[in-house]
């Protein structure tokens, strides 16, 4: 992925000096265009195209951002009920994120999902433990966990 | 333009408000919640999300009307964003390892099997 950005880097610096013209847009034009012909010949690349992982990582911050919204209406939500009905506890939750960095990423995402909090990952990082505000739909829970953030995190680093 | 510009004076005064309002709610969870870790969803969530309003509001505040484009704000909110969640992380985590307990009412608690097993 690097490389791919340093040889798009590269296309729009020699586009500059085709022109003779040390301006933004024309580099703007050169990246562009750099975009285009990295993307016409992705296949001569081991790795695949890298404005896909580009555009996995904007999805994930949309999701990291609708998350934070919808999270903090539930947690207000059940704050100011004039009864406390939750019923928390702690479940554990496999997955199957393998490096440190993605494992992070995920906890960071549990902690701003609607009710829950992660309170430990274990030794081999296999397992994370997750406080949960209202018990009754943990099972909802980890499997939307599961489905949205871990496959959000894998589109990136795979 | 008069009215853009009212219009705009006006969602950003409403954005500031809401974001103080979440924050005083979250410091009425603060007040009103159990225990620690229940307390702690109130601090990590309600509190960024208020923070993050008024950063932004400022932001645009400063962009539109003093013209003047604030990277120490973006920056504010970037740091803001990240640390939020850990610092929840890790308060819970001290308080669960120095053995505070959950609120009597918990249903569930897989942690405690699995700390033990690892003490042998």
């Amino acid at each position: 992925m690097a490389l791919q950005i340093l040889l798009n880097l590269i296309i729009s610096i020699v586009w500059m000096f085709l022109h003779n013209d040390w301006s933004a847009p024309r580099f703007i034009v050169g990246y562009i265009i750099g975009i285009l012909f990295i993307g016409l010949l992705s296949r001569f690349w081991p790795h695949d195209f890298y404005m896909k992982r580009v555009w996995a990582i904007l999805k994930l911050l949309v999701l990291f951002i609708k998350e934070l919204f919808v999270s903090s209406f539930v947690v207000i939500g059940l704050i100011v009920r004039p009864k406390l009905a939750i019923r928390p506890g702690i479940f554990a939750l496999q997955t199957e994120l393998k490096t440190d960095w993605e494992i992070t990423v995920l906890s960071c995402l549990i902690c701003l999902t609607p009710g829950t909090l992660t309170l430990d990952v274990s030794k081999d990082g296999r397992t994370l433990y997750i406080h949960a505000m209202d018990m009754d739909d943990a099972e909802l829970l980890s499997q939307q966990i599961k489905d949205s953030f871990e496959k959000a995190i894998m589109e990136v680093t795979r | 333009m008069e009215m853009i510009s009212k219009a705009g004076e006006l969602i950003i005064g409403l954005m500031v408000l809401f974001g103080a309002l979440i924050g005083a709610l979250s410091a009425f969870g603060l007040i009103r919640l159990p225990d620690v870790y229940l307390r702690s969803h109130a601090a990590t969530k309600s509190a960024t999300l208020g923070v993050l309003f008024i950063l932004v509001a400022a932001f645009l505040y400063f962009m539109i009307y003093l013209e003047h484009t604030s990277a120490k704000l973006l920056l504010g909110i970037v740091f803001v964003f990240i640390t939020g969640p850990v610092a929840g992380h890790l308060n819970g985590r001290a308080a669960y390892r120095s053995g505070v307990p959950l609120w009597n009412k918990s249903i569930q608690d897989d942690l405690k099997d699995a700390s033990k097993e690892e003490q042998g």
